[in-house]
């Protein structure tokens, strides 16, 4: 078995869960990776000042596509607050493969892109 | 069967880093697009410079300046001779984004204004996109591409309409796509250019150490290439421009080395080429180009050409024996430089290359400096194999072997 393409990463790659559009939305935010240029866009709906709902939309490599598809399962239901709280650690333990320094803003793409359209903030997850 | 061509070059024990092993395998170096792996020459014309040579360039009366001098001023002879350029108008730069933005700066500020058009193709690297945009929205000028067809191709008509329009200034294309491996016309584009009242720049990043370069029979006002492409050193590129338009230019960066004389208020500008060139030079870089187009020299650069180009053949048909497999540009070996860049159905080009590393081989991906050609090609990334003059048959079979390996991953 690889240690990073392995089964779960490769089953949220391939069908992938939360993805594609929410009309009508709250907030929505697009960032992309510029080691590839890959774009991975985001549609919240809120309610309560929580992630009611949420969809991600692009194209990207099998550890982007699995790390949004897992996180939004995690992100569904969240604070915002706790939402602009999380930080690359969060992602990565989440993830749960080794992930080299190249592919980090692969799995840390969808967790920009969220903080992004929370927050505003558009900087790399710390 | 790999081709065993009479020009089959085999120099990969020139190359010490091919002695490394990664996991217990070799390297397979497959990304001489991105940079050239360096021959042993160049690492102790470097080192031996450093060791024996090394005093700062152009003021020193003692006799190891003089050496250092003389190393430098021989370094770029060697390298004006090797692509038929004169030394005095052979101008070092740090790389092929500097030489373009000192062209885009020196020339282009004093040149193009409002009303006026700048010329490049969709196919440029973003080093000669970037400096001409930047250059446009300061001038209120246009820049306008020209279009590439699916087999990676330029149209001359299309030039010439644009030609036609009588505001085009400047016409900046590359010689050979990182992406798609097109060989451009370069020549022809540049006569064309010329008839039209336009200056021409050529980027030979991709060219220049793969095929015979005469800068004099391509007949450009400006042909830019870089070292570490070459087998040089990283940190030493080459802007070739023609006499008479380098003499009316100001400078680019000013400060030492480049003046003549210095007064408080104002200087006078140092002859060329010295006149590009502020501040201390690259020596040691120099030196190790200047071993690295010898050493290309004597392997002969048609021999190099026809080593890669039958190679190039032979990786367009081993990726055939892929699934899914998809190479961007011209099918045949003849119409393109040694590279082919390629998705496969399923697979994202990242996950290609970290597997293809997996098997110790290694390949770009991503856009390739130019997000520009990406969008044409409706991709946002591919992988790029790109192959060198110390690339073998048994190269493109570990890579071969790696993609289909790649694939079972995925469950393809």
């Amino acid at each position: 078995m690889d240690d990073l393409y392995r089964d779960y990463i490769l089953d949220h790659y391939k069908q992938p869960r939360n993805f594609g559009e929410l009309d009508p939305h709250d907030l929505e935010a697009m960032e992309h990776n510029p080691l590839c240029g890959d774009e991975l866009g985001v549609h919240i709906r809120v309610k309560d000042d929580r992630i009611e709902d949420l969809r991600f939309h692009g194209h990207g490599c099998a550890i982007s596509q699995a790390s949004a598809s897992i996180a939004s399962e995690e992100l569904i239901g969240m604070e915002l607050e706790q939402v602009g709280k999380l930080g690359a650690d969060w992602m990565i333990e989440l993830l749960g493969i080794p992930v080299s320094a190249t592919r980090r803003k692969c799995a840390l793409l969808n967790l920009k892109v969220v903080r992004s359209a929370v927050t505003g903030d558009h900087a790399w997850p710390a | 069967m790999p081709p065993v061509a009479e020009s089959a070059l085999d120099v990969k024990g020139d190359f010490p880093i091919f002695a490394r092993r990664f996991d217990g395998r070799p390297l397979v170096y497959l990304d001489s697009g991105s940079t050239s792996q360096k021959p042993k020459v160049v690492i102790d014309a470097l080192a031996g410079h450093l060791r024996n040579h090394n005093a700062n360039v152009h003021r020193g009366v003692y006799a190891l300046a003089q050496e250092a001098d003389a190393a430098y001023d021989s370094a770029r002879s060697r390298v004006a001779a090797f692509t038929g350029a004169q030394p005095e108008t052979t101008i070092f730069t740090k790389n092929v984004t500097e030489a373009i933005n000192l062209v885009a700066y020196a020339w282009g500020r004093a040149n193009v204004g409002p009303g006026d058009a700048v010329l490049i193709t969709q196919m440029e690297h973003h080093a000669n996109i970037v400096p001409w945009q930047v250059l446009c929205r300061e001038r209120g000028a246009e820049l306008r591409y020209l279009e590439v067809d699916e087999r990676g191709e330029l149209s001359l008509e299309q030039l010439d309409v644009e030609l036609a329009r009588g505001d085009v200034r400047l016409v900046a294309v590359t010689h050979v796509s990182n992406v798609l491996g097109t060989i451009v016309p370069v020549a022809e584009i540049a006569a064309r250019a010329r008839a039209a009242g336009a200056v021409s720049l050529v980027d030979g990043a991709q060219a220049v150490p793969h095929m015979a370069v005469d800068v004099e029979a391509i007949g450009a006002d400006f042909y830019a290439w870089t070292g570490h492409k070459a087998l040089g050193p990283m940190g030493i590129g080459v802007l070739h421009g023609r006499r008479e338009i380098l003499e009316r230019m100001e400078p680019f960066l000013t400060g030492g080395d480049m003046i003549s004389s210095v007064d408080f208020q104002s200087a006078t500008w140092n002859e060329l080429p010295y006149k590009f060139e502020a501040g201390t030079p690259p020596v040691a870089e120099a030196v190790g180009l200047g071993a690295a187009v010898e050493y290309l020299g004597r392997l002969g650069m048609d021999r190099v050409r026809a080593h890669e180009r039958a190679l190039t053949g032979y990786m367009l048909e081993r990726l055939e024996d892929v699934p899914g497999l998809r190479v961007a540009g011209a099918p045949e070996a003849e119409a393109r430089g040694g590279l082919a860049s390629f998705t496969i159905e399923g697979m994202h080009p990242h996950d290609i290359a970290e597997l293809a590393d997996r098997g110790g081989v290694c390949i770009r991906a991503g856009h390739h400096c130019a997000q520009p050609l990406m969008s044409c090609l409706g991709v946002s990334a591919t992988a790029r194999a790109s192959i060198g003059v110390y690339n073998e048959p048994g190269d493109v079979d570990a890579l071969v072997d790696t993609l289909l390996a790649g694939r079972e991953v995925f469950g393809l």
